[in-house]
């Protein structure tokens, strides 16, 4: 994980390249909707988290591109030890990855859409933070599948958005409320339901990573 | 072996049909096109069994490497998907003149859908990939991270609905049934399950050919 985040910190292109296509989608965003101040409103917790996804999927792809890249695949799967600490140092190096996004993009929304983020800020912590573990938790895991696989870039994103519908659905509903203003207590039921996503989707990938890294 | 299954299904999926058409009574409120359900109820039933049996298949492959169970994961997984489809299709051809739509954002109609896309993704990976060890490896992970997934969707998607709807159009419970129509039901049952049976087992058949004919 280290190597990975001192690569990523030596050339910045991952996050400069992802940087600028999160301001990019805040401008289609806006294209999209329109002015209307009052649908902007209505739909805004639904966009952050597509811009979230989109994002997602576009840096979670590359979690092994370097290891391709580089002919290090079979490195990996030589290194001694267990295997699932490799995909518990990918996951660790893919959310702060996702953090740091996603903090980027909430600043760049409440700029843009003029929002008054102060005091639902560790609320809105809380959601993000749920949701994204869920949400690398799976990304790492099927990235290691989709990269040695044809059509890769294709096949990841159709892999992952069905299996994310439910944690998509949870967020964008928990988001909504704490945007409101609403309490965490309010959206309970969610943060139970991304909790267990967290746990499911994290044990699975941490007891499955050895049969995909095998090959 | 195939020709006894094969008959008892045809068999039980004529009494099914005589059961549905001749010997359950119209429907007072819905008419003739309640008789859908016979066909409706089973299949949804079968396409859980299925994916069941890839969870139950991918783990005993993932645990002793058997081949069968990698083609009995691949052969459940499609007919799954079939039955899936079957299930959605039945449904909007009911709901088109009980609601007056081929599709709404229903709670189950969803949750079904994201089940239907998410398993076909899993039939996309497998024909993506060459290697037929790499394949099962990676199908079986996939297999895995999909069925534990069936409760979240299951839960976020029924949320996400009946929080803000009444609940009256997706509980048409079977409490209030007479006796015909659990039974013809309950012969429809056996007889969709020996079909699947039937599916399956023609399924890996035929991919043990397949395996046998490329070795």
């Amino acid at each position: 994980m280290w190597k990975d985040l001192l690569v990523e910190r030596r050339s910045k292109e991952t996050l400069n390249a992802l940087f600028f296509f999160a301001l990019l989608l805040l401008f289609v965003f806006q294209f999209a909707v329109g002015p209307d101040r009052e649908r902007l409103a209505g739909t805004l917790p639904g966009l952050l988290w597509l811009g979230f996804l989109l994002t997602g999927l576009l840096g979670l792809g590359r979690t092994f591109v370097v290891e391709r890249e580089n002919d290090c695949w079979e490195a990996l799967r030589l290194a001694p030890g267990d295997k699932s600490a490799i995909y518990v140092g990918k996951l660790a190096g893919n959310l702060l990855l996702m953090f740091v996004v996603e903090a980027i993009l909430v600043a760049l929304f409440g700029i843009f859409f003029n929002l008054d983020l102060a005091g639902v800020l560790p609320a809105l912590i809380v959601v993000i933070g749920l949701g994204t573990v869920a949400f690398a938790a799976v990304g790492t895991l099927f990235a290691a599948m989709t990269s040695q696989v044809r059509a890769r870039e294709l096949l990841f994103p159709v892999l992952l958005l069905p299996v994310q519908a439910p944690v998509l659905l949870a967020t964008v509903k928990a988001t909504e409320a704490v945007l409101l203003g609403e309490p965490l207590g309010s959206v309970a039921h969610w943060l139970k339901l991304l909790g267990a996503a967290d746990v499911i989707f994290v044990t699975v990938g941490v007891l499955t990573f050895d049969f995909v890294l095998e090959g | 072996m195939f020709r006894v299954v094969g008959g008892l299904t045809l068999v039980a999926l004529t009494a099914g049909l005589v059961m549905a058409f001749g010997v359950a009574p119209r429907e007072v409120t819905q008419g003739n096109v309640q008789r859908i359900m016979y066909l409706h109820v089973p299949s949804v039933w079968v396409a859980y069994l299925a994916f069941a049996v890839v969870l139950v298949a991918s783990i005993v492959y993932l645990a002793r490497r058997l081949d069968g169970a990698d083609r009995l994961a691949h052969a459940s997984a499609e007919v799954g998907v079939l039955f899936t489809g079957l299930t959605i299709a039945t449904g909007s051809i009911w709901g088109k003149p009980t609601w007056g739509t081929w599709w709404t954002w229903d709670a189950r109609l969803t949750s079904v859908s994201i089940l239907f896309v998410m398993y076909l993704g899993y039939l996309l990976l497998r024909g993506m990939i060459d290697d037929p060890d790499q394949g099962a490896r990676y199908a079986a992970v996939l297999g895995i991270v999909a069925a534990f997934n069936i409760p979240l969707v299951h839960f976020s998607v029924y949320w996400w609905r009946t929080l803000h709807q009444p609940p009256s159009l997706m509980k048409p419970g079977p409490g209030t049934m007479p006796g015909v129509i659990v039974a013809a039901l309950m012969v429809n049952f056996v007889a969709f399950s020996l079909l699947y049976v039937y599916f399956v087992a023609k399924r890996v058949r035929l991919l043990q050919r397949e395996a046998e004919a490329a070795a």
